[in-house]
């Protein structure tokens, strides 16, 4: 018969009293360790200067910029058309989320978000949910190899691959998909592929089953992770975190839910929320997440109208020919037409002046976008709130009193990209 | 709508100091007359509205006109769940307003960004450094007078001392241009 046992875990916070304790003859100088930003843990270009007393950090600062390329300088030259390809760049492990929240931020500007077919709807949210997806897999699996456990590693990309399929399917690349177009998307869906993305969620459930076996009760995984950078309700809203960090501390927060866009009021999904904000429950979060974002792809492919083959013909854009290219027969054959691929080629969709915010819910949090127009078809000024920017800056807050071994997890439970936070 | 009902509550309690409420796309943006007072307005907003959550700070160069600096304040509360926003203008030669890091730890990030892209400096910020860019980078990047092809940094080893490859050939177009001429994508400079 099985016998349970308590297991005594201290917080970050005992075990740095306790060390300072047992280290209090042997105080010396303090250290100056530099992490990254060339470090297999900090997943990019992200540098940390630690500052350590033996084992122990006392003071964290993170450096980031090392790949900033000037996104919103470029934003602001070019027309809103030419600027989706650069959201790809932005949190580059989920390109088709970034296309989606941009187009949904320039719609909004334009005022077409209530306008889009339903079908086009549907087709965005299987994108966003299968870009969490393959972002989450992606997450756990450096977060697990971090920690040593390879085998995580070998099966969230295996995963991930099949995703990567399902997006080379619809827009023709496996990275930098750009399939959202201003009013629409860039096509619609090949034939099969709702099946293809039937098949990958009726195998994707046993596969992440297979993961949580090896992680969920691991002890050398539980020891490592839980009470481990203990992040508190006022501490989470206070630094502003979005995404699963947020929801990790135990706030019931979710674009999705709390200002539902697209077709998500008519999908049933749950929020899954921490209840102690260590790196154990944003790591639970975002398994469940998971998990929920394969029950809202199950419903879409039941509910989008049209159905695989779209024998209807419902429609994936809006029919406007000021916003949407017309298509290509159209162009060559009539009038209005060429003059309106014209006008949009050379110089954009006639945004009406005014400014706007719209934030989505990214993988990695809130991705929003800022737009001051001052009419015409570039944005006079295009801010792009980065989750990954954001989330980095508690780290001067939740890195003293662990140890350095320790940095590995919590930057994996932060799951950050840095392609976001510097942009 | 109850963001509105929030803003006019603002308006009564700091008066002249605050615009009528302007409404687009359902977004209320409210500006703020005098920007030393950003903070107080700030703090009234989470203490007593409690708008406790700042998504996002955001500058906007206005190039050529009075005020030259716009800083945007994106603010949510997520116990009601309503946003607004709050601008202040600030002139040229002041180039400076009060930091809000004192009403939520999250200012601090977005404005040392500010600061770095715009030159805009926070009175009172705890450790206002450059952030994306390095240390003694000698420009504002984000300027509307700041070539998008980059300038000659000063300090070769560091970052690419020329040009970038874009010199000469950025086609940019003008949002809002008078005609065809200005709203087509052509290679332009700052100040043409």
């Amino acid at each position: 018969m099985a016998t349970v046992k308590d297991i005594e875990i201290r917080d970050s916070a005992a075990r740095a009293a306790q060390a300072t304790e047992e280290l209090q003859d042997m105080q010396g100088e303090k250290m100056v360790l530099n992490m990254g930003p060339s470090h297999p843990a900090t997943h990019g270009v992200l540098r940390i200067v630690l500052e350590l007393d033996g084992e122990i950090i006392t003071k964290a600062d993170p450096d980031v910029g090392y790949l900033h390329r000037g996104d919103e300088k470029i934003a602001e030259n070019m027309t809103y058309t030419q600027f989706i390809p650069y959201t790809d760049r932005l949190d580059y492990l989920a390109p088709l989320a970034n296309n989606v929240a941009y187009a949904l931020a320039v719609e909004k500007l334009l005022g077409i978000e209530k306008d889009l077919p339903p079908r086009c709807q549907y087709i965005r949210v299987m994108c966003a949910e299968l870009a969490r997806i393959s972002s989450h897999l992606l997450g756990l699996g450096a977060f697990a190899m971090d920690l040593g456990a390879v085998t995580v590693f070998l099966l969230t990309f295996t995963d991930r691959e099949k995703i990567y399929n399902l997006a080379e399917a619809i827009s023709g690349a496996r990275f930098t998909t750009s399939y959202t177009r201003i009013g629409g998307v860039m096509r619609d869906l090949p034939p099969g592929w709702l099946d293809q993305c039937k098949k990958f969620c009726d195998e994707f459930i046993p596969s992440l089953n297979e993961v949580e076996t090896l992680l969920t009760r691991n002890r050398i995984w539980v020891d490592r992770v839980r009470d481990l950078a203990v992040i508190s309700k006022e501490d989470a809203i206070d630094y502003g975190l979005s995404g699963p960090n947020l929801r990790g501390s135990g706030i019931e927060w979710d674009l999705r839910k709390q200002q539902p866009y697209l077709c998500y009021p008519d999908l049933e999904f749950d929020i899954p929320v921490g209840s102690t904000g260590d790196c154990y429950d944003r790591y639970l979060v975002r398994m469940e997440e998971m998990r929920q974002s394969v029950r809202i792809l199950l419903q879409c492919i039941k509910k989008i109208p049209g159905g695989a083959d779209n024998k209807t013909k419902e429609p994936v854009n809006v029919p406007d020919g000021k916003i949407v290219l017309p298509p290509k027969q159209n162009v060559m054959t009539k009038m209005e037409e060429l003059i309106h691929q014209f006008i949009l080629v050379t110089q954009g969709m006639n945004c009406p002046p005014g400014e706007i915010y719209f934030g989505h819910e990214n993988p990695k949090g809130e991705l929003g976008f800022y737009i001051n127009s001052r009419g015409g078809g570039t944005p006079y000024r295009m801010k792009i709130r980065a989750p990954s920017f954001v989330n980095l800056s508690i780290i001067p807050k939740i890195f003293p009193g662990c140890l350095v071994s320790d940095t590995v997890a919590i930057l994996g439970s932060l799951d950050f990209v840095m392609g976001e936070c510097d942009r | 709508m109850p963001a509105l009902e929030f803003a006019q509550k603002i308006k009564a309690r700091f008066g002249d100091l605050i615009s009528e409420p302007a409404e687009f796309r359902g977004g209320i943006t409210l500006k703020v007359g005098d920007a030393e007072r950003i903070a107080e307005v700030c703090r009234y907003a989470k203490n007593d509205l409690d708008f406790n959550y700042l998504v996002d700070i955001s500058s906007v160069d206005n190039y050529g006109e009075d005020p030259r600096w716009t800083v945007v304040y994106h603010l949510r509360g997520l116990t009601h769940g309503n946003e607004l926003r709050l601008e202040a203008g600030v002139s040229e030669e002041k180039s400076e307003l009060p930091t809000v890091t004192t009403v939520w730890k999250t200012a601090d990030w977005h404005e040392r960004e500010i600061y770095d892209m715009m030159g805009i400096r926070f009175c009172g910020h705890p450790d206002l450094r450059r952030i994306l860019m390095w240390e003694g980078y000698p420009y504002f990047p984000l300027r509307k007078d700041f070539p998008l092809a980059g300038k000659p940094s000063d300090l070769p080893g560091i970052a690419f001392s020329k040009p970038a490859p874009l010199e000469g050939g950025p086609f940019v177009t003008v949002a809002g241009g008078e005609d065809a001429i200005h709203r087509e994508p052509r290679v332009r400079n700052p100040g043409d």
